[in-house]
């Protein structure tokens, strides 16, 4: 019983869901194949090489995988298919774009979004927003299965991997045209160690900015928000956390002025430790907040940073 | 230019969801139902395509048990032109729901599917990748933005990180994200005229189509509940607790 897993990357690096996808498939097998899909992705595939517990990389390598080209990656995959008894992919909006492309040619049933392997083919895999968890047995011969990194250790490093490169996919009728991605300093939002988010109460986009940014900046933190501040248009949609945006698992959330409708608590409720800041004492997020602070934000978070500095941060 | 739009029954998505006590599902027994929101912006999306002129015909499909003809009526009454009710009263998965939808794509001939990225009861964002992959057409899902011009549609995405803009040849599946639009309110009127407007009314069954379950649901738990913690009187207070957690 061999697993291949599908590595998420941006062709520069390879990202963390990739090693924690790596751990789902431990549980399934020990014989892991990692495939790099993209365009000149060698330094991801040495990347690859180094995860613990990897037999080997494949790398695969057209134009349309590097723009992450779903009918491409799906044919890509499904050339290697018959090598594999699973099949498991990162739950991101790249994986989640494709797989299930992969899933209909085989004509198995997809299981979306595990956050459990509880054997070779029973799953659980949160509904309703995560306000139910279903556990399911696949009957297929094949899983096709995306992975939500937040519910996996990431698995380490020491490995040596053999890398081989094997045929890249096109796409005759999708053409990309153009990519408009946030440049940021701070850590990625969904492999971020602490999350500073903000909501509706900050009322703009500066008042956003003037807030949320330079604390989340002195704590090291990426900046999230719910989904009222992003339709209100007070921060942009990759900021959204939630069901309906990013789901994160951070050790430290922080929600400012964020009430926290179940959308939202869908979004951030496996953080290890949560606070909350608002100055509604009856708001439904001090309800799973391990800390909460009853005040204005706007004499809270100066504060904050003030007893940060006095703290040392 | 015709436009199918498959809409889904689901739980309304102010209600929150309970499990069973015997954990064989959720409980919808005398729940509040409404069209998944993501499935209201394709058809508002749709709408919009007609009202432009480049559409000429909105047909509105469904799935589901027979109360699903109300979630068609709601379509029909933001401007669908007409609708298919496919009644199920098990429940199918995304990979049966896909193969149905490609019969009707089959019988229908639409140069365009747009359809919610996924259902908000079973989160698995899956179907419209899917129909793509049956149809061999190409797909542009989490689409923001639409443009459709001659034989080609221009579609922004929300990806991780940012947009990406596709040009995707037609026939094609686009699926809707949050922000493609703000689903209009059916007025009265409309209301009233959708109720003349036909639904054909098909089984399962007369589509030949296999949709035997291949998963099968062992059992449907609560998430272990995160009880509320302290309440701190200062930020000062905050910050050495949160060093003690050891979380700074």
């Amino acid at each position: 019983m061999a697993v291949l897993v599908v590595a998420d990357n941006d062709n520069a690096h390879l990202r963390d869901g990739t090693h924690k996808t790596v751990t789902a498939a431990q549980k399934i097998s020990g014989d892991i194949d990692v495939l790099v899909l993209g365009k000149g992705v060698s330094g991801v595939a040495a990347e690859a090489a180094k995860i613990a517990g990897v037999r080997k990389v494949l790398v695969a390598e057209s134009d349309a995988l590097g723009h992450g080209i779903a009918e491409a990656e799906a044919d890509a995959v499904l050339t290697l298919a018959g090598n594999y008894d699973a099949i498991l992919v990162p739950a991101t909006s790249g994986g989640k774009n494709f797989a299930p492309r992969v899933a209909a040619k085989l004509d198995v049933a997809p299981i979306s979004d595990i956050v459990e392997v509880v054997s070779a083919d029973t799953f659980t895999r949160p509904i309703y927003a995560g306000n139910a968890l279903e556990t399911v047995q696949s009957s297929d011969a094949k899983k096709v299965i995306t992975v939500r990194p937040t519910a996996f250790a990431a698995a380490g490093e020491g490995g040596s991997a053999s890398v081989e490169t094997v045929s890249g996919a096109d796409a005759a009728k999708t053409r990309f045209v153009s990519e408009e991605m946030v440049k940021s300093d701070r850590p990625e939002l969904a492999a971020a160690k602490i999350v500073v988010s903000g909501g509706r109460a900050m009322g703009s986009a500066e008042e956003f900015q003037r807030v949320i940014e330079p604390l989340a900046d002195k704590l090291g933190a990426a900046v999230g928000a719910s989904r009222a501040a992003v339709d209100a248009g007070y921060a942009p949609n990759d900021y959204q956390v939630g069901q309906t945006g990013k789901v994160v698992a951070p050790q430290l959330y922080v929600a400012i002025g964020i009430s926290g409708a179940i959308q939202h608590l869908a979004g951030m409720k496996d953080s290890k430790v949560i606070v909350a800041i608002n100055k509604d004492a009856d708001a439904p997020i001090f309800q799973v907040a391990d800390y909460g602070l009853v005040a204005d934000y706007k004499t809270a978070v100066p504060e904050l940073m003030d007893a940060l500095t006095a703290a040392g941060k | 230019m015709k436009v199918l739009v498959p809409v889904k029954r689901v739980i309304d998505y102010n209600v929150k969801a309970r499990v069973k006590a015997d954990q064989t599902g959720v409980d919808l027994a005398n729940v509040k139902m409404s069209m998944n929101p993501f499935c209201e912006i394709a058809v508002e999306e749709a709408v919009r395509l007609k009202e432009k002129g480049v559409a000429t015909e909105v047909v509105i499909v469904s799935i589901g048990p027979a109360q699903a003809q109300e979630t068609i009526r709601t379509a029909l009454a933001m401007g669908g032109d007409r609708g298919i009710l496919i009644t199920s009263d098990a429940d199918i998965e995304p990979l049966g729901v896909a193969k149905l939808l490609a019969a009707v794509v089959a019988e229908e001939n639409p140069n365009l599917v747009i359809m919610g990225k996924q259902a908000i009861d079973g989160d698995n964002n899956a179907v419209g990748q899917m129909l793509s992959a049956l149809l061999g057409w190409p797909q542009a899902t989490y689409a923001s933005a639409v443009e459709v011009s001659g034989s080609s549609a221009k579609v922004t995405r929300e990806v991780d990180g940012g947009l990406q803009t596709l040009d995707v040849d037609l026939p094609a599946v686009i699926t809707a994200d949050l922000r493609l639009n703000e689903p209009r309110y059916a007025s009265l009127p409309n209301i009233m005229k959708a109720k003349k407007k036909e639904i054909a009314s098909k089984t399962v069954a007369d589509y030949g189509v296999d949709v035997a379950p291949r998963l099968k649901v062992v059992k449907v738990t609560e998430p272990a509940k995160r009880s509320a913690g302290v309440k701190v009187e200062t930020a000062a207070d905050l910050v050495s607790k949160l060093n003690t957690a050891g979380v700074l």
